[in-house]
């Protein structure tokens, strides 16, 4: 579904992507967890267009390595950015109008917008405040439903748990198993390795802008070096 | 002062405002997606003003489709301005844009020297526009009425745009994030490019109704009216479209009944716009409607 091949990324000097490979099959959760600075963030902002790369990126069998970030959302690859950066100065519904952007079709969107409604009812209860006196559980809600709202069949989120609290962190993690049960294709990157190796199928580890490890999620939680380095021993 | 004489200038005050707050306007829409001051914005308002007269002295169009041909064409300046001297600049320092502006607006005056001469032009202006019409004392030009009205309209269906339509809201969403919008798939470029086109149209019947009210124009015309705009925009704080034209509103009352009262000072005219715009750097720099700085993270 989401094939990167030899992904090469500098800023100046730095050479903050290695050769990264990695591949998203169809209908699955794959993540990429690291410690900070690995280069997770870079990754997902590379295969979106928002940085200049090395490299070649296909998704659902087309080429976008040199697509722009507008033309990749277009055709059904959406990224949810680190920070969730919904815009707080309009309302959600606003917001959730201009993840259809892509869109034409209004009732179309109107369905959309009540499957998003029905996946997180606390939009609905809120869909005429700004988006911007929501809560950080509710802003990553919006985010998500944001980015659904294109109906996108691979959706990319940076670190969907930053920022929250633990009990936050675990409902987020079971929307997104929800969101894949819908038949939404998921690249994840976390900090939080435990939680995001649970839910998913497979799993790679990035360190200092190199793939170090790949394997399924469980095998993963199993071994050694990423206990010790990722889950705390 | 007389009651008259105060209806007099209070309807020369907001014909003036009115003027004002439209060129304003173009200056907040594209500080508010951009961050950057164009300064080009004046010399598009007087292409305006020159486009209308050509339209009528060399194609003899009629006078209500030279004025609609001249605002088609001036946002079409409006947007290539933007395509050629800002759009390769978007990942440059805000100050180069800024650079590009001065540029820009010194090579439209020089172009317009070249093209249509210096020699200040007569505007025709139509008989139902400028016969002067004696009620009681006042005497009463039908623009002093068409153009507050004019910019009551045109200011409404700008803010029906970026209130109610998807541009619209595409637009609100550059002016806080221009990269998100991008994630949502929002063509970044063809948006600002409809600002442009939308702020220069504002500017255009600016211009014409400016030429139409003062009927002279030149290549400079666009200077001064263009620098009070912009103070408009930034006494209204500058981002916010309903501050432009506050802030056009004000200046235009402020100018108009400050020379009313104190007719010695008539020769500082032009300075009291430029020391109400230091006056407000110091004492609140977001202008009066303006975004506050500090902002919920």
């Amino acid at each position: 579904m989401l094939r990167v091949e030899n992904l090469d990324v500098y800023y100046g000097g730095i050479h903050a992507l290695k050769n990264v490979s990695i591949s998203v099959p169809r209908g699955k959760i794959v993540t990429l967890i690291g410690a900070n600075g690995a280069g997770k963030s870079s990754t997902l902002r590379a295969i979106s267009g928002l940085v200049r790369k090395k490299g070649k990126v296909f998704h659902d069998g087309e080429d976008i390595s040199s697509s722009s970030p507008e033309a990749i959302t277009a055709g059904g690859l959406v990224l949810v950015p680190e920070g969730r950066k919904i815009f707080p100065h309009l309302t959600v519904y606003e917001n959730l109008m201009l993840g259809a952007y892509v869109r034409n079709d209004r009732s179309g969107i109107d369905e959309t917008r009540e499957w998003v409604y029905d996946l997180f009812p606390r939009l609905r209860e809120r869909a005429w405040q700004k988006g911007g006196t929501l809560s950080g559980g509710e802003q990553q809600m919006l985010a998500l439903g944001r980015a659904l709202m294109s109906r996108p069949n691979v959706i990319m989120m940076d670190e969907p748990s930053l920022g929250l609290a633990p009990l936050l962190v675990k409902e987020v993690f079971e929307i997104i198993a929800a969101v894949n049960a819908e038949g939404v294709t998921l690249l994840l990157v976390e900090q939080n390795a435990f939680a995001a190796l649970r839910i998913a199928h497979h799993a790679y580890v990035l360190e200092v802008g190199r793939i170090v490890l790949e394997g399924s999620g469980e095998e993963l939680l199993a071994d050694g070096r990423v206990r010790e380095a990722y889950l705390g021993g | 002062m007389s009651v008259e004489m105060f209806i007099q200038h209070f309807l020369n005050a907001l014909t003036l405002g009115s003027l004002y707050g439209l060129i304003a306007i173009g200056y907040t829409m594209v500080y508010g997606i951009l961050r950057l001051i164009n300064f080009a914005h004046g010399d598009i308002f007087m292409l305006g003003a020159y486009f209308v007269f050509w339209g009528g002295a060399l194609f003899r169009l009629p006078w209500f489709l030279s004025v609609v041909v001249a605002i088609l064409f001036t946002a079409l300046c409006g947007i290539t301005v933007d395509r050629v001297a800002y759009r390769p600049l978007r990942e440059a320092p805000r100050i180069s844009a800024l650079i590009s502006s001065i540029g820009v607006s010194f090579f439209i005056q020089n172009l317009s020297i070249v093209t249509f001469t210096a020699i200040p032009r007569a505007v025709h202006v139509p008989q139902w526009l400028g016969q002067v019409h004696l009620i009681g004392k006042v005497r009463l030009l039908p623009l002093a009425i068409v153009v507050p009205i004019v910019s009551l309209l045109l200011t409404s269906g700008l803010l029906w745009v970026v209130y109610r339509t998807k541009p619209g809201l595409a637009m609100r969403a550059i002016s806080k994030d221009i990269e998100t919008t991008r994630l949502m798939g929002v063509p970044v470029n063809r948006i600002i490019a409809i600002t442009f086109g939308l702020g220069s149209a504002l500017a255009a019947a600016s211009g014409i109704m400016w030429a139409l009210r003062y009927p002279q124009i030149h290549p400079f015309m666009g200077v001064i009216p263009g620098f009070k705009a912009f103070i408009a925009a930034v006494l209204g704080g500058i981002g916010s479209i309903q501050g432009a034209v506050l802030g056009g509103l004000l200046l235009g009352f402020i100018e108009i009944m400050i020379i009313a009262f104190f007719p010695g000072l008539s020769g500082y005219r032009d300075a009291f716009a430029f020391v109400l715009l230091i006056v407000i750097l110091l004492i609140r720099p977001s202008g009066l409607m303006g975004e506050k700085l500090e902002e919920k993270v």
